[in-house]
């Protein structure tokens, strides 16, 4: 029985076989490792702003009378009465003088009775620069509620991070 | 939208199609690696998985650790630790272009729908877990690279609002990054291999005899190329992971890593778009109408009376598409065909015992069939050409629908007989043909490995061979049969096959005179 579609290994086959593997390998090797990549241009800094915060509820928290607890089932006698909905939390950053973001993080959860988040990355220039952080977590306060400023030199490719501390409720610079 | 899919899938057919002939040349059909992508597939996930056990020993899995355990590994346990992670590395990047193309060659040759639906969907979450498993685990080096993806996968993820707490602030600050979190990143990578082994497992259930390894010389080619790559240009690590710092230039595995740049460039919610998109249409591909003009083939037949329940059509079926049930008589099983795995390629048909043209009934019925050329209708198309056939050296050609197209082949003396599949020919056909009239049979179809049924052209191979039932009888005179496997397209070399075979058959006949 003749087989046509078979045929005796060349040497020359050899040597195209050993070709076409050393180009799929030559591919593999230069796309894992090339073109490089840069995220951030030369002479660049980046400034993350990011907390994660609840703010204040919107209305105050109200002592139930005794005649109300009462009305109430026995597992359920809180003596307060709190609104469960948060305000939203505003924040905004001037860079230099000028306002470069502003944001208003509406509350998490249905009942807008969770955290507030916030992630912004500003890329600036690697320079010294003044940096204002307002940050508000209460609907009913007047103004901002958290105030930072500094003046600050960032080195290219530095990366500054703007948090909120919550328990020492104050604004972070890291 | 059908037509324009159709056009766009046949032109991209006949531009694979060129490529994976120009590799038969120096590979030979058989270790054509065009030929074996899901195979190579496999070998790629185990070199992997093997090398990714080691490495997970020597790991140290702390935050502060794992750069320095690695980076020991690298340089000075070069010649173990440094070439196997160099192959972890490799090979996962060689596991996403053979997947992918794999993808691309299954999508042109229109096996996602109809009976290839199963494993076409089965298929489409692991491209998920591939990239999941694949994407993190430079994260578990912790060097700058790792960092870059680190925050950019977690920025991306961000950007869908779900987390309570946005994942970004994992990778904060170096402070942010703690054991803890290491840990579940490594059970992260090995988990989802895991699932991604299991997917696979699903993936070809519904594929009998599925090619989970390649062929020996192709597999050892293949990871000889990577072993020398790994010896050659060793992967090394970027500098420490600094949440401080942006990284500088990096050199970027583009195989993964292609959707940060992307994301940076667009936005997160363009590369979700993308993703989406192209999830979807990889789901939603199998149950798009069929083209215009398109009509379903009928499945196999089985005929009770015939059928003594050898159960060869259940070994040879390409698509575990045939059980075997209790016959109706008592005695025996009975061959049954699931419908929706039917692929209607007559493999079966080819497989049956009684699907013999001696047999002397007037009615030749056969234990499994196929409607549309039953095998009685075949022995009198036989029949009918070899009476026509005139001259010397007459031949008859047996070929198939998917491969080389016969119509030029055709003479006074020259019969061709066109079949779903040509592993739907019995081989006592050939016999047939030969003590009828023949001179010789020309037995051509798709290349192996390339046949549109999967096993057409290997149970061919065997069955002629006689390490396949049913075999050609050790009488049958093999110099009068000639085997030349040629494509859709690969008409002339058809055509010089018929013209040598004829040659020889001439030579041969002089020199019994």
């Amino acid at each position: 029985m003749t087989m046509l579609s078979s045929k005796p290994f060349a040497w020359i086959a050899w040597v195209a076989q050993g070709l076409l593997y050393a180009l799929f390998a030559l591919g593999i090797a230069t796309f894992s490792s090339w073109p490089h990549y840069r995220q951030l241009p030369a002479g660049q800094a980046l400034i993350k702003l990011s907390f994660t915060h609840t703010g204040k509820r919107v209305a105050d928290c109200v002592q139930r009378t005794p005649a109300e607890l009462a009305k109430l089932s026995p597992n359920m006698r809180a003596p307060l009465q709190c609104p469960r909905e948060r305000s939203p939390v505003i924040v905004e950053v001037d860079l230099d003088g000028t306002l470069a973001y502003r944001h208003v993080a509406e509350p998490s959860g249905l009942s807008r009775d969770g955290a507030s988040t916030v992630y912004r990355r500003l890329q600036v220039p690697a320079d010294q620069h003044r940096l204002a952080v307002r940050l508000k977590d209460n609907t009913r306060s007047a103004g901002f509620d958290y105030n930072r400023t500094e003046t600050l030199t960032l080195k290219p490719g530095q990366i500054l991070v703007i948090d909120f501390d919550a328990e020492k409720g104050q604004i972070t610079f890291i | 939208m059908m037509s324009f899919l159709d056009a766009t899938r046949n032109g991209g057919l006949l531009v694979y199609r060129r490529l994976e002939q120009l590799f038969d040349k120096p590979f030979d059909a058989a270790l054509n690696p065009w030929r074996h992508l899901g195979a190579l597939g496999f070998l790629f996930f185990w070199i992997i998985a093997v090398s990714g056990v080691y490495l997970y020993i020597v790991l140290d899995t702390s935050a502060s650790g794992a750069y320095r355990s690695i980076d020991w590994l690298t340089h000075q346990q070069w010649y173990l630790g440094g070439v196997l992670r160099s192959l972890h590395r490799y090979a996962a990047d060689a596991f996403i272009v053979v997947t992918l193309l794999h993808v691309l060659r299954e999508f042109l040759l229109g096996h996602y729908s109809g009976f290839c639906r199963f494993s076409w969907l089965t298929g489409v979450p692991l491209l998920w877990f591939m990239y999941i498993s694949g994407i993190e685990g430079f994260w578990l080096n912790w060097d700058s690279l790792g960092q870059f993806s680190a925050v950019a996968t977690t920025e991306w993820l961000d950007s869908l609002g779900i987390f309570a707490t946005p994942m970004t602030r994992n990778f904060l600050g170096n402070a942010a990054v703690n054991d803890r979190l290491f840990s579940l990143l490594v059970f992260i990578h090995i988990g989802v291999p895991l699932l991604l082994l299991f997917g696979l497992w699903f993936h070809i259930q519904r594929i009998s005899h599925a090619g989970v390894f390649p062929p020996r010389p192709l597999a050892l080619g293949t990871f000889a190329s990577l072993l020398i790559l790994a010896l050659a240009v060793p992967v090394v690590s970027q500098a420490p992971a600094d949440l401080a710092v942006v990284p500088g230039p990096l050199p970027l595995d583009w195989f993964y890593l292609f959707p940060h740049p992307l994301m940076y460039a667009t936005s997160p919610g363009s590369v979700w778009a993308l993703v989406v998109t192209a999830t979807l249409l990889l789901f939603l591909l199998p149950f798009l109408p069929r083209p215009r003009g398109y009509a379903a083939q009928p499945i196999a037949q089985v005929h009770p009376s015939d059928c003594n329940g050898c159960r060869r059509c259940f070994d040879d079926c390409p698509y575990a598409a045939i059980t075997m049930i209790p016959h109706p008589n008592g005695r025996m099983q009975l061959a049954e065909v699931i419908p929706d795995l039917c692929a209607s390629c007559g493999i079966c048909a080819g497989s049956c015992p009684s699907a013999t043209p001696f047999r002397s009934v007037s009615d030749l019925v056969t234990g499994i069939d196929m409607p549309q050329l039953p095998i009685g209708a075949l022995r009198q198309a036989l029949q009918d050409q070899l009476d026509t056939l005139q001259g010397d050296n007459r031949i008859v050609v047996f070929g198939c629908d998917q491969g080389a197209r016969m119509d030029t082949l055709a003479g006074k003396n020259v019969a061709t007989i066109s079949l779903i599949c040509t592993g739907m020919l019995p081989p006592s056909f050939i016999e047939y043909a030969l003590r009828y009239g023949a001179a010789g049979v020309l037995l051509t179809g798709c290349r192996p490995d390339g046949c549109a049924f999967r096993l057409g052209s290997r149970w061919t191979e065997e069955r002629l061979h006689g390490t396949r039932e049913p075999h050609l009888r050790a009488s049958v005179d093999r110099l009068r049969i000639c085997i030349a496997w040629a494509d859709r397209g690969e008409e002339k070399t058809l055509h010089n096959a018929l013209e040598d075979f004829r040659n020889r058959i001439a030579a041969h006949d002089h020199a019994l005179i």
